[in-house]
């Protein structure tokens, strides 16, 4: 972490950028939140560990409007993102300097609870230059300690790599953190019967409380303005809140993301009701790949997605 | 009046159709007086391409029991590439409706061209009776707030 | 707030028989914004116009629902009769209540509600409706004829001779197409050089008339009025301006091994060739992969013998860029290969022949020299078999479902030659039917029965055996004796049905022009508008469109030139106002709608933008209204909605959805 912070301070001193993008304390230890630091002072603030979950790549279509370079620290599958919305033209790579920090896995508080963790005051083992293999956990009630990966996202247990797909340099050392299938929990909804499966999202999608959280975390769902928020489908008033915006937002959304989407599992970690939104975004991911052959939102440098591309013999819409 | 139980589900359908050919092969089956289930109205699109996922879920929640999708059969597109895009987008979503428990028979692309007013007729009868197969959709109103 | 007008046509009987005309008009009062309503036995008469007009002029009204045909027929009728009466056209709306509703329902309960229905989707709309205005377009004064057959050359004459520039592109080194393949033409059997050649020489010296042969068109942008195309102007290796056509290179050349094209394979012709006599232009090409020069790198004999010097091996193939403001198609057809059919024996015995290559045959110019003779042993044959509907007329799918049209009568035309040159030649005749509508076509084959004694058999070609001693034993039916035939012949002939050219898919794909499942170029209407393809600016000329004979195919050029020469004679066009719009302050401006556009009409400007006070610049899509075609594919890829179509808007599909879920 003093690494990042020493380069930091390099950057901003010698004029190269005008300000930093990261991760600042939070007021508990393990909610780390994003932030600018405009200054060497501020840098005492910068945190990057295992809690560092957040995807600082869709700040940076603002920090793209303002005056000088943005150092801007981003993980390997932050980088999809960016790069995405690179092709997008929404971010300007000319106003970035992009630090590729390294990345041996995320954390979600959540598992600690399930585990039977409560009372959190400070976790060990989550540093960038630690192995983590084992998180040592303070808490309340004394010492304990779980292996690093069960205390894992889920996106983590699915890693797209450890490589960055753009920066200007690179800092720390990735893991490969992959030891589950990515499409598992889509096949086994899949198999369901359509009961089973109304069931299902209807639980989930029924703990919605329309926060916007995931929307407002999605770098892909970075639109000036949603059509959730605008009248422009909408015949009927908008102060209905029987409307239609209010219903099929989560397939909207996620159709509206699909090929763009880069599977960086944010609106998942944000969702305070735990809903797995992943789920919808995973399922377009898989029938592309499946019927569009392998792709992956944010590589390479084609600008156009598997949506706004045709191949003549596509499959017909009847026979999947 | 009372409902009488064994009286007829009679559902509802929209169905889109690209002006160019599939709207013109209805008027075709219409003026060879090919019938199909009154249950069937027509929306005018000028290309399958314009067909939004908007409409489609918006026709479910309003109470839809089936939507179907016609263009131009692939190749013949009037503005070249459309239907392409389309099948595509309604591939996706059409998946996607299936795994959320909203059964595949309920949405349907069929490409008929202008000329084939037989096979609009035809189209429309079979997914009429696959609708009514199926019965009344009730799993697209609010996903959110059933219970 | 709309004041909405719903005028509700009995179309006669057609309507108002199974559709309560009366109910919908009363039920449209209850809809929103509407005003007023009426039914009246004939909408589009000039009596119902007269009554939209003075319901505009005496309720105020803003926008017009009409109940009626399908808008396809008539939404242009009612917008003009709205324009005159003083509202913008775009505010009328159709609701189909006739081809989708009274003539495919039986039940006046049922038909009535749901015309109400449709009536209602369509004042959801109306509502919705904003006054829209055509833009202008320019006309290139230039027109393009694609395929220099007699149906390419007939419409580029026309169109030159009205004072029109044309350019012809024919894909084979001469222009002339399948007519210069022909020996005689029915009914009259005028020889079809004579008739052609003529022609080909006076577009070849028509000074608004420029030929590029060996040619083919390899891309068009643009739309009506104003398309620009790329042409290939293949290598010929042969300077057209130094060549004087004398023929020495030819003589010459020693690769002599080629299936000549132009006499359908049954000879050979050399590397270096014109593919016949009255070629036009007469300038030869090398074909490039027989040609020893290019093969090997040795030879060069034909610029050896040269006296002009017009050989030019490092030609190569050029690319002209013209604008034209209307293009006509006239791809013509080719012979169907006759794989699926292998119990006639085409591919096993040469004895057994297309009538393509019995025209060969039978010319003077042809690889007999106009003998009838077969072709594996030279010897004149003594009965001859022909076969109708070879792939014409099939119910599966080997061959093609439709008739084509021409093979009745060029088969009375070779047998009635036959008998009369060989009356010593026995001539049977398989057909399914004989068809013969056209002016004199009966006569002609009633000669050919009657005044030639060909003898006509109802029933089909079940196989062809080749026999050991060269012979060809033919198994047929006769159902009008219904008895099974067993006939040896010396030679069989097959009517083989005719399918469009090959390269008819690529040029529709580049023209947007839509075709049927056979390939066939579709007309923008069947009966009333069969020279147009739906695509605007592009017309339809010959086969490409349908089979059909010469007389047909040169009254098909005519109506086609004529057509094109209505639209060159306009000045300015009026272009179709729905059209993409982007709402710059909604535009992330991330290019996925210019990715999917098949027209390149969007493009991406850094523009100044007051979104609520924010003062910033924004790269935001801008839509080309003279591009856009209006097909939406943007509007849907847009995630934001901030691309929307005029006249066909997310807030109008979006009431119509409602109204009918209602």
């Amino acid at each position: 972490m003093q690494e990042l912070i020493n380069r930091a301070k390099e950057l901003l001193s010698d004029g190269t950028v005008a300000r930093v993008l990261g991760w600042r304390r939070g007021d508990l230890p393990y909610n780390p939140e994003p932030a600018y630091f405009s200054d060497e002072a501020s840098l005492s603030e910068f945190v990057y560990n295992g809690f560092c979950g957040a995807n600082l790549s869709k700040y940076m279509i603002e920090a793209s409007k303002l005056e000088g370079k943005t150092l801007v620290f981003l993980k390997p599958c932050d980088s999809y993102s960016f790069k995405q919305l690179m092709k997008e033209h929404r971010v300007d790579r000319g106003k970035a300097y992009i630090v590729g920090v390294g990345c041996k896995g995320k954390l979600n508080m959540d598992r600690f609870n399930e585990m039977g963790i409560k009372n959190v005051l400070d976790v060990k083992g989550a540093e960038l230059d630690d192995t983590c293999d084992k998180l040592i956990i303070e808490t309340l009630t004394g010492e304990k300690t779980c292996e690093y990966k069960d205390a894992m996202l889920e996106r983590c247990h699915v890693c797209k790599g450890k490589e960055h797909v753009v920066y200007d340099e690179l800092i720390g050392d990735s893991a490969d953190t992959v030891d589950a299938d990515r499409f598992a929990e889509v096949e086994r909804i899949e198999a369901m019967s359509p009961e089973e499966k109304f069931e299902f999202f209807r639980g989930e999608l029924s703990k919605c409380i329309r926060c916007n959280a995931c929307r407002n975390v999605c770098p892909a769902c970075s639109c000036r303005k949603c059509v959730f928020d605008s009248t422009k489908f909408d015949s009927a008033q908008k102060a209905n809140v029987d409307s239609f915006e209010e219903k099929m937002f989560h397939i909207i959304r996620a159709f509206h993301v699909a090929g763009r989407c880069t599977d960086c599992g944010e609106c998942s970690r944000v969702c305070p009701q735990g809903i797995p939104l992943h789920l919808f975004n995973r399922k377009f991911i898989k029938d592309i790949n499946t019927l569009y052959g392998d792709f992956t939102a944010g590589a390479g440098d084609e600008e156009r997605t598997p949506l706004t591309s045709f191949t003549f013999d596509d499959a017909e819409p009847g026979t999947i | 009046m009372p409902i009488n139980e064994n009286e007829e589900f009679r559902p509802k359908i929209v169905a889109f159709c690209c002006n160019w050919c599939s709207y013109a092969g209805a008027d075709l089956a219409g003026s060879c007086r090919l019938g199909y289930p009154a249950d069937v109205k027509i929306i005018r699109v000028p290309c399958s391409c314009r067909v939004n996922p908007m409409f489609i879920l918006r026709a479910f929640e309003k109470g839809a029991d089936g939507v179907i999708m016609c263009g131009c059969h692939p190749g013949d597109c009037h503005y070249s590439t459309g239907n392409y895009y389309a099948r595509r987008r309604m591939t996706l979503l059409f998946s996607m409706l299936d795994y959320i428990g909203v059964e595949h028979g309920r949405t349907r692309v069929e490409w008929v061209s202008a000329a084939e007013g037989v096979k609009f007729s035809q189209t429309m009868n079979e997914f009429v009776e696959k609708i009514r197969s199926l019965g009344k959709n009730v799993r697209l109103g609010d996903l959110r707030c059933r219970n | 707030m709309q004041r909405i007008g719903v005028f509700v046509c009995h179309c006669g009987s057609n309507i108002a028989a199974t559709v309560d005309v009366k109910k919908v008009a009363e039920m449209a009062l209850m809809e929103q914004g509407v005003v007023h309503a009426e039914d009246y036995q004939y909408m589009c008469s000039e009596a119902g116009q007269a009554k939209i007009a003075q319901a505009i002029a005496e309720k105020g009204l803003t926008g017009i629902v009409v109940c009626s045909c399908s808008p396809r027929m008539h939404e242009a009728t009612f917008r003009t009769c709205a324009e005159r009466a003083g509202i913008n056209p775009y505010m009328v709306e159709i609701a189909n209540i006739r081809e989708h509703c009274s003539w495919i329902h039986k039940d006046i309960e049922e038909a009535t509600k749901k015309a109400v229905i449709l009536m209602r989707a369509a004042v959801a709309k109306v509502n919705l409706n904003a006054p829209l205005k055509p833009g202008e377009s320019r006309v290139t004064k230039r027109a393009l004829v694609i395929g220099g057959g007699i149906a390419g050359i007939q419409t580029a004459l026309d169109i030159a001779d009205a004072g029109y520039p044309v350019d012809i592109v024919e894909k084979t080194p001469s222009i002339g197409g399948r007519m210069s393949q022909l020996d005689k033409t029915f009914p009259t059997l005028d020889c079809s050089a004579c008739i052609l050649t003529p022609k080909m020489v006076e577009a070849a010296a028509h000074e608004n008339i420029n030929i590029y042969t060996y040619s083919e068109v390899e891309k068009v942008t643009g739309f009506v009025g104003d398309f620009t195309v790329d042409i290939r102007k293949k290598a010929r290796s042969v300077d057209m301006d130094k060549c004087t056509g004398c023929g020495a290179c030819q003589e010459k050349c020693p690769s002599k091994r080629t299936p000549s094209e132009f006499n359908r394979g049954l000879n050979n012709r050399t590397a270096i060739y014109t593919p016949f006599a009255q070629a036009i232009p007469n300038v030869p090409v090398i074909d490039r992969d027989a040609c020893i020069k290019f093969k090997t790198g040795k030879c060069g004999l034909c610029s050896t013998v040269c006296a002009a010097g017009a050989i030019d091996y490092e030609q190569k193939d050029e690319i002209i860029t013209e604008k034209y403001g209307a293009i006509v198609v006239a791809t013509g057809f080719d012979v169907i290969k006759l794989d699926n059919y292998d119990e006639y024996a085409y591919s096993q015995s040469k004895d057994v022949i297309t009538s393509l290559e019995l025209e060969r045959i039978m010319n003077a110019a042809g690889p007999t020299k106009g003998h009838l003779e077969r072709l594996s042993d030279g010897k004149a044959p003594k009965n001859i078999v022909f076969v109708q509907c070879v792939g014409s007329r099939c119910s599966d799918n080997r061959g093609k479902s439709y008739c084509s049209k021409i093979c009745c009568m060029y088969t009375a035309k070779h047998a009635m030659l036959i008998r009369d040159k060989y009356p010593d030649v026995n001539v049977t005749v398989f057909y399914i039917d004989v068809r013969t509508p056209g002016k004199n076509f009966d006569e002609f084959y009633r000669r050919a029965v009657e005044e030639y004694g060909v003898n006509y058999v109802k029933g089909q070609v079940g196989k062809v055996c080749p026999e050991p001693d060269g012979s060809l034993t033919v198994y047929g039916s006769d159902l009008i004796d219904n008895k099974q035939l067993k006939i040896s012949a010396d030679m069989v002939v097959l009517a083989a049905a005719i399918e469009p050219s090959e390269s008819v898919r690529k040029i529709a794909t580049m023209l947007t022009a839509s075709i049927d499942t056979n390939n066939f170029l579709t007309e923008a209407h069947p009966k009333l508008r069969p020279v147009e393809s739906p695509t605007a600016g592009v017309f339809l000329s010959g086969v490409c469109q349908g089979p059909k004979d010469i007389p047909e195919t040169v009254s098909q050029a005519g109506a086609a030139a004529v057509k094109a020469i209505g639209l060159l004679a306009k000045d300015k066009l009026m272009t179709n106002p729905c059209t993409a719009k982007s709402d710059e302050l909604l535009c992330n401006g991330c290019s996925q709608c210019a990715n999917v556009c098949p027209y390149g009409a969007i493009s991406y400007e850094e523009k100044q933008v007051n979104d609520h006070g924010i003062r910033e610049t924004r790269r935001v899509a801008v839509v080309n209204n003279a591009l856009c075609q209006g097909c939406g594919a943007c509007t849907v890829t847009c995630p934001s909605g901030a691309m929307d179509l005029q006249g066909f808007s997310n807030r109008q599909i979006t009431a119509e959805v409602d109204a009918i879920c209602r």
